[in-house]
């Protein structure tokens, strides 16, 4: 399988061509930057306080003073959304990082390890992908009580079964290779086989697998916060804005229908560069997680 | 065929006990005792006490896993801290309605599905192929209950054709089926391009297979070809996908219902977690668990029977 890591300057540019060539990993990669950039430029990008409060001005339709209108407390739902793409990207990107970290890391030693170990590794694994996804975050939930601690914490457990499985899979293709087996005839290391063999080749999958989990991670935060069992208010997440809206829904029926679409276009976004990415690395697929 | 089943049959009731092991040992992990983390800051010491006495947390660890072990198989899930009443009683009165949504929004979800996918490889590589390709992958990433809020203001606010909210009246059908249409739409449009393009990506491989390049040799109608001869086979592999792909219809289903405020498991575990009622939680948890690997393991099962070369592998 080919990977991103032992790809030359040469094959990293013509991997940049391929995708900006696809249409839609192209729009994929003009909607992540773009909220990127959003997340990065918060403070500067939004025209008001997040948070501050202007009873005055509540549910003002969208207007020149408030492009996307002002919720039930009079606060720029624009400001909000802007500084809830820092939120929501923040949270999917630390958590599904601490995820990949110890996915690798568990991979590699199921993988590599003794026998037994991967047995119980693998048990472990299945055990935790057996559950489905929700119910196992709203038991967490229940026992450390919400927040954005308890969210990531939530969201690590929940991804890593699914990379640890995808490392060890391809440790185990890759241990057996002949080349392997010439290092090791050679004298090398177990640590010399791991760090200069394994890993650069097992990464790249990696990659693809976490872009491609990161709107579902982002759609888990926005839905636990729309619960009211995420981040708590009045941090503007893009699911608190939801949920407020709906409590308003038949009052002022733009606040939902605003904060809806840039859940939407983040979620499309990272899909659309997900798909393009997976099919300019790794034609053949990579596997992908449900429930 | 036997040898597979049992091996299956062991691996789930193997991976049921590691779960609820673990959902058991979750409780002394952090700070407090359920029995506080139920009844909150503000009870007094002797409340405490005599809710632990009552959920038996007055044992030692090794105990209570053994009497717990031992409820559960004799049915019984806990009961709930706030109401007295038997968790499974709770969980029997309301899961028909989610398991109904699931079924439905799934079927639809497979049957649109299947139609998209076939139309895809009659016209494959045309306009209509790639279309529906970046129509599947958009609705696949949209969350579900995104798309509940927006077809909640639509047809139930707007147009005022749908009910908003709840599961209909009990024992009036028409107004059951009224209040089941968006959840379901909601539910399972995600899973209408997702089967499209697995039934799609499966046709393509089946295409190529012999038996259907001997159908065309003796001059069969190439939608006979895709409908009778490829379709057919093509579907097999989607029964494990289906099968796994009901954990996410589910997590989708828990915030649909809360969007529609439909009774069901998603309205009751989101219920309890607000109020911690953690044998709520833990039942719910469970018994969806439970339901959820006996839906995979059929699936496997099935799977094997339909398709000899899986009986050879354990997929673990």
């Amino acid at each position: 399988m080919s990977s991103v890591a032992d790809a030359s300057p040469a094959a990293r540019r013509s991997i940049g061509r391929a995708l900006l060539s696809d249409p839609m990993g192209l729009a994929g990669l003009a909607l992540v930057t773009a909220f990127l950039l959003m997340a990065l430029f918060a403070p500067w990008i939004a025209p008001y306080d997040p948070i501050a409060l202007d009873v005055r001005a509540k549910f003002q339709p969208p207007s020149a003073a408030h492009w996307a209108g002002t919720d039930h407390l009079g606060r720029d739902l624009l400001s909000r959304i802007i500084w809830g793409a820092r939120l929501a990207l923040g949270i999917s990107i630390t958590s599904v990082g601490i995820a990949g970290a110890i996915g690798l890391v568990l991979g590699l030693i199921a993988g590599y390890g003794p026998r037994w170990l991967d047995s119980i590794l693998v048990l472990i694994f299945d055990s935790m992908s057996s559950l489905p996804m929700i119910f196992f975050a709203l038991a967490v939930i229940t026992v450390l009580g919400p927040g954005t601690t308890t969210l990531i914490l939530v969201i690590v457990l929940v991804s890593f079964p699914a990379y640890a499985r995808l490392i060890r899979t391809q440790t185990l293709t890759l241990a057996g290779a002949d080349y392997i087996l010439a290092e090791k005839a050679m004298g090398a290391g177990t640590g010399r086989i791991i760090f200069r063999h394994l890993l650069p080749n097992v990464v790249g999958p990696l990659v693809i697998l976490i872009c491609m989990d990161i709107p579902v991670v982002i759609m888990l935060e926005a839905g636990l916060s729309y619960l009211n069992l995420g981040v708590k208010p009045p941090s503007p997440s893009w699911g608190n804005i939801l949920s407020e809206g709906y409590n308003a829904l038949r009052q002022a029926p733009y606040v939902v229908v605003v904060a809806g679409i840039p859940l939407v276009l983040a979620t499309l976004g990272f899909t659309f560069l997900g798909e393009g990415l997976r099919d300019v690395l790794d034609p053949r697929g990579a596997g992908r997680r449900w429930g | 065929m036997l040898a597979y089943a049992i091996r299956r049959l062991g691996l789930s009731v193997l991976i049921l006990i590691v779960v609820m092991t673990a959902m058991y040992g979750m409780v002394f992990l952090v700070p407090g005792d359920p029995a506080s983390l139920a009844l909150g800051p503000r009870a007094t010491p002797e409340l405490k006490e005599a809710l632990r006495e009552r959920m038996g947390l007055d044992q030692p660890i090794l105990t209570q896993i053994f009497y717990f072990f031992g409820n559960v198989l004799r049915g019984d899930l806990g009961i709930d801290v706030w109401s007295k009443r038997p968790v499974l009683d709770q969980i029997l009165e309301v899961f028909p309605n989610t398991l109904i949504l699931g079924i439905v929004a799934l079927g639809w979800a497979l049957g649109i599905g299947i139609l998209l996918g076939c139309a895809a490889v009659v016209w494959r590589d045309s306009w209509v192929d790639r279309l529906l390709g970046v129509l599947s992958v958009s609705v696949i990433s949209v969350p579900s209950f995104v798309v509940a809020i927006y077809a909640l203001i639509v047809f139930a606010v707007w147009l005022n054709w749908l009910p908003a909210i709840g599961a209909g009246e009990k024992g009036d059908l028409a107004s059951q089926i009224r209040a089941l249409i968006l959840p379901a739409f909601a539910v399972g449009i995600g899973w209408v391009g997702y089967l499209a393009r697995l039934i799609r990506a499966s046709m393509l491989e089946v295409m190529e297979a012999p038996h259907i390049r001997t159908a065309r040799a003796f001059g069969m109608r190439e939608r006979d070809i895709v409908f009778r001869h490829a379709l057919p086979v093509a579907i097999v592999p989607t029964i494990s996908i289906l099968a796994v792909g009901f954990g996410s219809i589910l997590s989708s289903a828990v915030f649909v219902e809360s969007v529609f405020s439909r009774p069901g498991i998603g309205t009751l575990i989101t219920g309890a977690v607000e109020k911690r009622n953690y044998p709520v939680v833990m039942g719910t948890v469970l018994f969806m668990t439970g339901f959820y690997l006996l839906v995979v393991t059929t699936a496997d099962l099935l799977i094997a029977r339909l398709d000899p070369r899986v009986r050879d592998v354990l997929r673990s």
